[in-house]
Parts: C-alpha cells; sequence; structure tokens
C-alpha cells in the first residue's frame, strides 16, 4: 500500500496481469515528496511496480539488493547525489548499466539534456511530467 | 488568472479507488514543502525586508491552508526578488565607480 509523502514508498501494479514478476519493476528517484508521490502515482497508473526513493545514494543501495529493476526516473537536481551522477555510476557498473535511465527536471536546459543522453541516458523529461510522456518514453523503452 | 492550472487536472486524473485521497494528500505535501523551503528562503534573506514581509506572508497562507494567500503573497514575493535584484545590481554598480569607503545609509531607528 503506497504511503505518501513517505521516504520510500513501494506500490504495486494495478491490475492483473498473472503476477508481480511480469510487470516492470520501475525505480523513482526524487527528493520532492510532492514529485516522487506524482511520478509514483503515474508509473502505478500505467500499471508498473514503483519503487520510490529520496536520494541516489538510496537507489544505489537498493539497487544493490534488488535484482529485478526494470527502469529508473530520476530527478536531476538532487542534494548530495544529482540524477546526472546517478546516472554515472549506473552506467559504470557492470551489473547495472544496462537499467535504462530516464532524467526529468524542472528545467529545460539544452545543455543539461545533451549531457544527460551522451551519458547514456534514454529519454529527459520535462517537469510536470505528464502520464502521456511516461508512455510514451516507457513503451519505447521496455518493448 | 485563475488559481489552478491544467497541471492540478491531472493530478486528479491520477486519483482513483486505490488512492481516493490522492489529491488531497499531494496538495498537503506541497504545502508542508512550501512552507520549509520558504523558511529557508526567509533565513537566507541579507536584509532584504520587503521579501521577508512575503516570505513571512506566504508561510502564513499556507500554514492556514490558504491557497489564495499562497499564490498572491508568492507573486509578490516574486516580484520583490525581481525588484531587489535590480536595485542591489545597480547599488553595486554605483558602488564600484565610488569606491570602497562608501556603504549603504544605514536606516534610522538602528
Amino acid at each position: 500500500m503506497a504511503s505518501v509523502g513517505g521516504a520510500t514508498v513501494a506500490v504495486a501494479a494495478a491490475g492483473g496481469d498473472g503476477g508481480v514478476g511480469a510487470t516492470p519493476h520501475v525505480l523513482a528517484v526524487d527528493d520532492s515528496s510532492v514529485d516522487r508521490a506524482i511520478i509514483a502515482a503515474i508509473l502505478r497508473s500505467s500499471r508498473f511496480r514503483v519503487t520510490a526513493v529520496e536520494s541516489g545514494k538510496r537507489a544505489l543501495e537498493l539497487l544493490g539488493t534488488e535484482p529485478n529493476v526494470s527502469m529508473i526516473i530520476t530527478d536531476y537536481w538532487m542534494p548530495e547525489m544529482t540524477g546526472y551522477e546517478l546516472l554515472k555510476k549506473v552506467k559504470e557498473s557492470s551489473e547495472l548499466k544496462q537499467i535504462p535511465v530516464v532524467i526529468m527536471s524542472s528545467e529545460n536546459v539544452s545543455t543539461r539534456i545533451s549531457r544527460c543522453l551522451e551519458e547514456g541516458a534514454e529519454d529527459f523529461l520535462v517537469k510536470p511530467v505528464r502520464a502521456s510522456d511516461v508512455s510514451r518514453v516507457f513503451s519505447r523503452v521496455l518493448r | 488568472m485563475g488559481y489552478l492550472d491544467e497541471q492540478f487536472c491531472q493530478i486528479e486524473d491520477l486519483q482513483d479507488e486505490a488512492s481516493p485521497n490522492f489529491t488531497e494528500e499531494v496538495v498537503s505535501l506541497f504545502f508542508k514543502n512550501s512552507t520549509r523551503l520558504m523558511t529557508n528562503i526567509e533565513q537566507a534573506i541579507i536584509g532584504a525586508s520587503r521579501m521577508k514581509n512575503e516570505c513571512t506572508s506566504f508561510r502564513n497562507s499556507c500554514g492556514d491552508e490558504n491557497a489564495e494567500g499562497c499564490m498572491r503573497s508568492f507573486q509578490n514575493l516574486k516580484r520583490e526578488h525581481g525588484v531587489l535584484r535590480q536595485k542591489l545590481e545597480s547599488y553595486f554598480q554605483l558602488l564600484r565607480q565610488a569606491g570602497p569607503a562608501v556603504t549603504a545609509t544605514r536606516p534610522r531607528g538602528m
């Protein structure tokens, strides 16, 4: 059951598809509890299994223990570890580099977008993120 | 201009049977977070009295969950932020022209 605003939110995908294992598991990373709640709800409405955490550090901890993360969607601007830094760590890891990473940001800065895409991000979404953005990107990447 | 836009409607669209109070929960999170952020701005203020007043007003509105008051004081805060920036830029330009001995005039009563 989701706990909106909590530091970690694990939300099972809605609807029956025969089992949790068949449902893509998305890791959402955002230091804003509001944005975390919204992206988790968008992903849930798109039938994904969601874990939402508040920091890059927490995301890496979880990635170390959870083997079946299908995708990471992370905010760019976060304290201590930015989404870009998280992206780099994921892509530098032999165990994690195959996980697609999508970056979100409230600022539409072309140099930032280019840098993230060059580092291996699948896409860059400008906030506020819409359900249609998630549907478009995720169906392409998780096809 | 209204107080809520399409983004709010999209948040409401995310409400469902599994999360029947989702919108209200997100709004509560917003007021909690924005109050804290405003407090951070207030603590960082460098003697900018008008901005400080608007921060206080915004914080009070957040505490009352008064969306109209929040929007009004936030717009005022943004305006005061812009005005302050322009004035301080002009001030420092004048200082550079005048030399190191000049400082701001202390307000009366201080």
